[in-house]
């Protein structure tokens, strides 16, 4: 390289060694800014590289775990509730109700950066008070769908109630006889929680067509139609009408166990951004109100890295929604 | 000055209201081919993903291009950054393959316990069942 740079030296016209010098000084020695965006602004992508290494990684997990199960919960069922709908099914309608709050605060963060870039303080501040409100919309959603799926539906890193058939069967009432309540393979169950079972208002009327009658679960209990284990599930026991194990009484089992962890690690992991982001948000909004990127006239470049952050945020949104939720 | 203002205002509108749109069409596209929306139809599951996947690659590509302005980014520095995210999209479906080689081999050592012992022909590669089994002659 040296030797190149000396021939260089030695053989080009003035004008052209002038332009040489140039290039050597101008782009690589703080003159200039790399590939014309900031230090910071290049930092941040670089940032948002790295943190999509570490989101791909949880979804190679998701990939591989998921392909390596025969059967795998269902989304439509898993997501079917929506607050204050009681046990009404709207498959999937709250979870699009929350990306579209998050695709909202994207916009309303555009529209931030945009207003940074003609320096107007004030709209600069009331689209990222918008963004902050929808950032901590989603949240509240998320907090919800959490807790719905932890203290009502029972699951957890290492245990998912949601289970998936896999032969056709009939379940049993309770005096151990096969039943009209048929299933195919494929369909979705969802084993209850003794407590969630004796408050016969959550079912309302169907609680007798589910169990034929109304007597009270206790843990360890063996019943004709069902048993409950140590941890107060309800497994309903079914009779095989097809297949290799036809005739046999089988019991309602456990969905894989992966589901849980990898759903409360990719959705939580995703969360924490919505939260850092939040805060990251509050921070800037103070900072603009302050009028502290007024005296810096770099038209609001603060705005426009947290901006980064933000869209990345909902980036990752699009795909945990696509395999947690649709596929 | 004002013009650009008001040009990218106008492309960003467009942007979200497409990005709404389509998430509209994916949700009904996963609720209408599982008999939701129509009772009783159901569309084929690949088919179903892959409009999906494409569906979600769009939003992906204009999330980056147009919110995160990496269309008005230097080339040099818009392939610095998608490069090695293109080669995740590789790695995750890589890892798919290899979940479904996992399952196989489990299936393949269920049907073993229950003393199935119908080795599928093509599979055996896969399953790691190319056993030879040994005779006298192997040890001399």
């Amino acid at each position: 390289m040296a030797t190149e740079t000396a021939t260089h030296h030695d053989t080009d016209q003035h004008d052209h060694h002038d332009h040489h010098v140039d290039m050597t000084t101008a782009d690589w020695d703080g003159g200039a800014p790399v590939f014309k965006a900031s230090y910071g602004k290049l930092m941040m992508w670089y940032f948002l590289l790295s943190d999509a290494f570490t989101f791909a990684g949880f979804l190679i997990a998701y990939g591989a775990l998921r392909f390596s199960m025969p059967s795998w919960p269902v989304p439509d069922f898993v997501f079917r509730l929506f607050p204050f709908a009681g046990d009404t099914v709207l498959p999937l309608i709250f979870v699009t109700v929350m990306t579209f709050v998050l695709l909202f605060s994207s916009y309303t963060m555009v529209r931030a950066v945009q207003e940074g870039h003609r320096e107007n303080q004030r709209g600069v501040a009331a689209w990222m008070f918008l963004t902050i409100i929808g950032g901590a919309a989603f949240l509240g959603c998320q907090a919800w769908e959490w807790a719905t799926l932890i203290g009502k539906e029972k699951m957890s890193v290492t245990k998912n109630p949601f289970g998936t058939h896999v032969e056709s069967g009939a379940y049993l009432d309770a005096s151990g006889n096969p039943s009209d309540e048929v299933f195919e393979p494929g369909a979705s169950y969802l084993m209850h929680h003794i407590s969630h079972h004796a408050h016969g208002d959550d079912h309302g009327g169907d609680h007798a067509d589910d169990h034929g009658d109304a007597h009270d679960y206790e843990v360890g209990g063996i019943y004709k139609e069902a048993e409950v284990d140590d941890r107060g599930l309800i497994h309903r026991k079914y009779v095989v009408t097809s297949g290799a194990d036809k005739g046999v009484v089988k019991m309602e089992s456990y969905g894989p166990k992966a589901f849980g962890a990898l759903f409360f690690f990719i959705t939580g992991f995703h969360g924490f951004h919505v939260f850092s982001g939040v805060v990251f948000l509050i921070i800037i909004f103070v900072n603009v109100m302050s009028g502290l990127y007024v005296e810096r006239k770099n038209g609001y470049e603060m705005v426009e890295k947290i901006g980064l952050y933000w869209h990345f945020v909902d980036l990752v949104w699009v795909f945990v929604f696509l395999v947690f939720y649709l596929l | 000055m004002a013009h650009d203002y008001e040009k990218s205002k106008s492309i960003a509108l467009k942007t979200i209201l497409l990005l709404a749109f389509i998430t509209v069409i994916e949700v009904i596209i996963a609720l209408a081919g599982k008999g939701y929306i129509i009772k009783g139809f159901h569309a084929p599951v690949m088919l179903m993903g892959l409009l999906m996947i494409a569906l979600s690659l769009y939003k992906a590509v204009k999330i980056i291009f147009e919110f995160m302005h990496m269309s008005y980014e230097v080339p040099a520095f818009a392939k610095s950054v998608l490069l090695p995210m293109g080669l995740l999209v590789w790695a995750v479906i890589a890892f798919m393959q290899e979940g479904s080689s996992w399952k196989k081999r489990r299936e393949f050592v269920d049907d073993k316990n229950k003393g199935i012992e119908q080795i599928k022909k093509d599979d055996s590669e896969q399953t790691g069942s190319l056993i030879k089994e040994l005779d006298e002659s192997d040890f001399h």
